[in-house]
């Protein structure tokens, strides 16, 4: 029991991210104190100046990887810690900054930063994925942070985490909410979005978005297909599809067939 | 009408304006009344108090993958056909914790989930619902093992049916033979009829329960040519189904035809969303799950709706059996138009037509049971 046996040691690492996945932690509010209670918050500079070296039982890492020091520091990561959970659409796909990755990385430095030889960063921004073994993807752009207690729960208690990989649909039905493509015509990324959300966007009359990035068997081209009909343009299927999840293999193939040569 | 006249094969006449006597005698015997209303552009079934909650005067367009909500012309309480919720939702439902367990002194102790005993009534039950519901009795009250949550709600559960006088743009209830007329099942069966300036229901009551309702609300006895009005409604919806089936030797069609290449096709389009499964009435599948919370000391297992798209349906060690959407499709489809025969003496489709209009990119049932037919395996071999 949690009591008698020494607490698992956990840290959060931050790479190219917002901080929003690591806020989904202090947001847990109700949920914080045991989570307080049942690790201990070893390394998590966004909560606590206190840190205590590795290695580390749990790290979750947020954000993707876009510099050539993020490289080393993942393989130390890796290196001081036992689990390893990346936590939203940054550190499982590259996030939102790997639009980056469709375009000439060194075209956006030179107009943006006055000084870009101040500027050094990779041509890609790529999952944590992509450069060591993760043990355990948590979704979302945000995570739900409900799941992000459950899967430290099933750590702690030795079980499998309940983060099932369907479609948003699942969700969606089982609240009861009126689906917006078929009743609205409002197109949506629900039928090809993994879960973990709770279907919310889609109980506010907006089609989803698809924050948690591609679900277990991913039918984008159908979809796709659905949405020409509904009267959507190929640029703006592109858009859908290069959001949070941009770089993540189904989303990336989708947007890049209904890509025209300028 | 006295009372005393009154007896259970009467066919008596609800007039429009006494409809909201029907409700308040339900609500009044303690029952929970859940009907038609309108939620977010479309029909859903929701807790009723009043009339004026039912979707009056409007209708539903339903297409594959299209449903819109429309103004009618007049002001039936019952002008819609199907929206996407089943009555499942209420019998059956999508989320249930089935108990709650807590550490104490090196053991557990297992609590059961608070329940809520309000018998349940339900308002705008149609003739395939009415199928549908008769085809979960034999799953889950006349097997082996009774669901008893399923029994809960079950048990004590008020229906009143209302015939269908038209029929949806995805119906097929007629090729089913589950429609579009309520001939059993139910306490009370209506149909609306809108003629000129009356409007009235014709009432057939079911069983005694739906006998002591009528006797406790204002109705009469038809007039010359009200009950056949209603009857030529009815059987004009007959004739205007938006789909049809052929279910001649359908599940000896579809054993034979595993391997029909129409499965690759269809394949091509499906989403493996679970849509289909959730908006279906007869669909019974549902997964476990169990958690613990952070300190170890509390676990929960919660009952949810599952479908057989998903991966984890058919996980067992080593992987997904049913891996390729084409086996999923077929797996779901055959189950509802061949495997069910076997195994529980019915179609499991009772042609309500949600699979097709809530399917996000139209797949439609009837299409690909009508062309495997045409492409019959045992046809190309004989040709």
């Amino acid at each position: 029991m949690a009591t008698t046996q020494q607490k698992p040691k956990l840290a959060v690492w931050k790479f190219a991210s917002c901080d929003g996945c690591q806020l989904s932690l202090l947001d847990c509010e109700d949920e914080l104190l045991a989570v307080a209670g049942a690790v201990d918050i070893a390394f998590f500079p966004e909560a606590t100046r206190a840190t205590m070296p590795g290695p580390y039982d749990v790290s979750l890492v947020e954000g993707s990887i876009t510099t050539e020091e993020d490289i080393e520091r993942i393989q130390m990561i890796r290196q001081s810690s036992t689990f390893l959970v990346t936590i939203g659409a940054c550190a499982t796909a590259g996030g939102i900054q790997a639009l980056r990755n469709f375009k000439d990385v060194k075209e956006f430095v030179d107009i943006v930063y006055a000084r870009p030889e101040y500027i050094s960063t990779l041509e890609k921004s790529t999952a944590i994925g992509d450069h060591v073994f993760v043990d355990f993807e948590l979704r979302g752009c945000p995570v739900n942070k409900y799941q992000l207690v459950e899967v430290l729960s099933a750590y702690i208690n030795g079980r499998k985490p309940i983060t099932p990989s369907y479609s948003v649909c699942m969700e969606c039905k089982r609240r009861g909410t009126v689906c917006v493509m078929v009743a609205h015509g409002t197109p949506c990324l629900g039928p090809i979005t993994h879960a973990g959300c709770g279907a919310i966007c889609p109980a506010y009359n907006r089609g989803c978005y698809g924050c948690f990035g591609p679900m277990e068997t991913p039918n984008t081209s159908s979809l796709a297909t659905w949405w020409q009909q509904l009267g959507v343009q190929d640029v703006d299927i592109v858009r859908a599809f290069r959001s949070f999840n941009a770089y993540s293999e189904a989303f990336r193939k989708e947007a890049r067939a209904h890509e025209h040569q300028e | 009408m006295t009372e005393t006249t009154l007896t259970q094969d009467a066919t008596v006449i609800l007039e429009r304006a006494h409809f909201q006597q029907l409700l308040d005698a339900l609500l009044q015997s303690g029952y929970r009344v859940i009907g038609p209303t309108i939620e977010d552009r479309a029909i859903v079934y929701e807790s009723l108090s009043s009339v004026e909650d039912l979707p009056i005067g409007w209708k539903d367009q339903q297409e594959g993958g299209t449903f819109r909500l429309e103004k009618r012309k007049d002001q039936a309480l019952f002008g819609y056909t199907l929206g996407p919720q089943t009555w499942k939702k209420h019998l059956y439902p999508p989320n249930v914790t089935l108990w709650q367990a807590k550490r104490e002194n090196g053991s557990f102790k297992i609590t059961p989930p608070e329940e809520d005993r309000q018998p349940l009534a339900f308002i705008g039950v149609r003739a395939c619902e009415l199928s549908a519901i008769a085809i979960q009795d034999k799953i889950f009250l006349e097997s082996e093992f009774k669901d008893p949550i399923y029994q809960q709600n079950r048990e004590g559960l008020f229906i009143v049916a209302v015939n269908c006088v038209e029929a949806g743009g995805t119906c097929f209830c007629a090729s089913m033979e589950t429609g579009p007329k309520a001939s059993t099942g139910f306490d009370l069966a209506l149909t609306e009829v809108i003629d000129g300036e009356k409007h009235y229901f014709v009432v057939n009551i079911g069983s005694a329960r739906g006998l002591d309702v009528i006797k406790a609300i204002t109705v009469r006895t038809p007039e010359a040519g009200e009950v056949e009005a209603a009857e030529a409604r009815i059987a004009e919806a007959s004739q205007n189904m938006g789909r049809t089936l052929e279910t001649e030797g359908l599940r000896d069609l579809l054993f034979r035809n595993i391997e029909n290449p129409r499965w690759e096709a269809v394949a091509d389009r499906c989403l493996t969303c679970g849509n289909c499964t959730l908006v279906c009435p007869t669909c019974f599948c549902a997964t476990i799950e169990d958690v613990t919370d952070l300190t170890g000391q509390h676990a929960e297992r919660t009952r949810r709706w599952d479908s057989c798209f998903t991966m984890d349906f058919s996980y067992i060690h080593g992987g997904s059996v049913r891996y390729s959407s084409r086996a999923r499709y077929r797996q779901w489809m055959m189950h509802k138009l061949a495997s069910w025969v076997d195994q529980f003496g019915t179609f499991g489709c009772v042609g309500c037509g949600r699979c097709i209009t809530w399917c996000p990119v139209a797949i439609d049932i009837t299409e690909e049971a009508n062309i495997i037919r045409q492409g019959d395996v045992a046809k190309t071999k004989e040709a």
